[in-house]
């Protein structure tokens, strides 16, 4: 760990949920990752395999169990609290209700995005500079949501709001960006521009990113590293080059032999088309 | 036209005065998803604070300040006892409403406290005007004391902080995503509404002439009532218009109540009538997704 310069540090996180009861359930089994800054990771696994509970911890959302430290930028982040930790991860999440409110306009949406682990005072919300701030990051989005900044958010479709979301989770550039299954609930056609729009913004802005998803296919196409979670633990783990010419089937044997177990997720393969 | 314009005015009076009421269980309801059930206490805890303090000859503006003060107080115990030890906020609410009406009766010592020959507000402001202690005057200070508090509510809900505390009812999740205290914002937001109620309190106490241990019943109702029928007269979206639609819900309130008390409707009936007109709003939304044979899932229990 002394001569650690990675972005992220993940060290020994374990993670049970209803401990002491027969639904005791080991969520994450001693993880430890580093992230290395401008890392575009993928992370697959079959349900349970404890992608979102990894998240949630380094978002803060619960602590991991005792002994497991989330270190970011060499700051010690493990028991900080949840809104303790927006200032250093961004995360869109897989229901684009989640990730904005919808009683509250697309500029205020915004305005509190760009406020995001700051102190927050008296001061006006909204300002001429954050609208034209909020106009420039949403004009390149071509979803018209630039001359929209006055629309009540619940009023955009959902492929809208999870592209607002994905800016307000990038807007002020955080350290690390979490990107949970988030095109998984869109019809295909606004689930590719969300996607491309990921793209986009985390090769502009050299965003570190984690981005769990379902989908063999796009965890292969996209980032520069893949790991593979299964039963708590990381069971892949890849380079761009030990990625780079491999096929899903590759993978599901990568798997098989790491976790000893056969793949057996239809879910994971039938997205494979 | 007598009776047309003492009815319009004694409506306008009190849907200013009870307009207090009203945004504070807008605040908490719709800005904060937080159904607080202290305003039944906390609209006679300032009633009290008043009234006691003014028989013992403090100055009533101070009175009125010290009811919105203590109001503040019940407001950050229920909020305490929501964040802090994660009670239920409803339950929090009534734990609250309970036990200050022991603390109401404490403070008053008595059950009620006649506050007709005392100076309060609106003889001061009358004295000042030169006009008598009549419902003009209790427009006129009403009026002024509603405007500030528009105006201050308007600006400091579209501040940084402000914003923080309308997402936070509108999506909790997120807003401590992007830094918030959630905490915090709660504890604030239903300070904030209950010092306003309690406000609401002291300055009808001062008005009618006494402050009574049981003014606050069925406040929550009343002040609920008031924000539907705004909502569903005016239909507002902005937060600005939402604090007028609020006042002008209380408004046409309390003039259907005055309407229907001088056609003869029992005074003691009111608090019946006011559930039953609070329960068809609530039910309409689930009997029209019902006649369009849409799936409604069953209500939320705790």
């Amino acid at each position: 760990m002394s001569k650690n310069n990675s972005l992220l540090q993940i060290r020994e996180v374990s993670k049970i949920f209803s401990r002491g009861t027969v639904d005791e359930v080991r969520a994450l089994d001693n993880i430890n990752l580093d992230v290395n800054s401008e890392d575009f990771i993928t992370v697959i696994g079959s349900n349970g395999a404890g992608k979102t509970t990894l998240l949630n911890i380094v978002a803060g959302v619960y602590p991991p169990e005792r002994g497991g430290k989330v270190i970011i930028n060499g700051n010690d982040i493990t028991n900080i609290g949840e809104y303790k930790h927006a200032r250093y991860v961004g995360r869109v999440y897989q229901d684009p209700h989640i990730g904005t409110a919808a009683k509250m306009t697309v500029e205020e949406n915004l305005a509190m995005a760009i406020m995001r682990g700051k102190p927050r005072g008296l001061r006006l919300a909204t300002s001429r500079q954050r609208r034209e701030l909020s106009s420039t990051v949403l004009a390149p989005l071509g979803l018209g949501l630039e001359n929209r900044l006055n629309t009540l958010v619940g009023t955009l479709s959902g492929g809208q709001r999870q592209a607002l979301a994905l800016v307000m989770a990038t807007i002020s550039k955080p350290a690390i960006l979490l990107l949970d299954e988030h095109i998984a609930t869109l019809d295909p056609k606004t689930a590719q521009l969300v996607l491309e729009l990921s793209e986009v913004i985390v090769t502009q802005e050299k965003m570190t990113t984690l981005m769990v998803t379902h989908n063999m296919e796009l965890a292969l196409r996209y980032g520069n590293r893949l790991i593979m979670m299964h039963e708590g633990r990381i069971v892949v783990d890849m380079n761009q080059e030990q990625k780079a010419n491999l096929t899903v089937n590759d993978l599901v044997i990568a798997f098989e032999r790491a976790s000893g177990s056969k793949f057996a997720d239809d879910s994971i393969l039938l997205h494979h088309n | 036209m007598d009776f047309f314009t003492s009815l319009m005015s004694t409506s306008v009076y009190e849907g200013l005065v009870y307009g207090f009421v009203a945004i504070g269980v807008y605040f908490t309801f719709r800005v904060l998803s937080f159904p607080d059930l202290t305003v039944d206490g906390s609209f006679p805890l300032g009633g009290a604070v008043a009234a006691v303090l003014i028989i013992n000859g403090s100055d009533p503006w101070l009175a009125t300040l010290a009811a919105l003060a203590v109001g503040i107080c019940a407001g950050l115990g229920t909020s305490l006892l929501n964040t802090k030890l994660r009670i239920n906020a409803l339950l929090a609410g009534i734990l609250m409403m309970v036990a200050l009406y022991s603390i109401n009766l404490m403070i008053m010592g008595r059950s009620n406290i006649p506050l007709l020959r005392e100076v309060t507000i609106f003889d001061q402001v009358a004295q000042v005007l030169g006009m008598r202690a009549d419902i003009n005057l209790s427009i006129i200070v009403t009026v002024v004391l509603s405007v500030i508090a528009l105006f201050v509510l308007n600006w400091f809900l579209h501040t940084e902080i402000g914003l923080a505390l309308r997402a936070t009812g509108d999506n909790e999740q997120m807003v401590r995503g992007l830094g918030v205290n959630t905490d915090m914002t709660t504890i604030l937001g239903v300070s904030l509404s209950n010092g306003l109620v309690a406000l609401s309190g002291a300055l009808v106490a001062q008005n009618q002439g006494f402050s009574d241990l049981g003014m606050g019943i069925g406040m929550i109702v009343m002040g609920l009532a008031s924000v539907i029928i705004g909502e569903g007269i005016f239909r507002p979206r902005k937060i600005t218009t939402i604090l007028l639609a609020v006042i002008g819900g209380t408004f046409a309130y309390r003039l259907f109540v005055g309407i229907a008390l001088r056609l003869g409707l029992p005074p003691t009936n009111l608090k019946l009538i006011t559930a039953v007109l609070v329960i068809i709003a609530l039910a309409i939304p689930y009997i029209q997704k019902k006649l369009r044979h849409e799936w409604v899932p069953p209500a939320v229990r705790m």
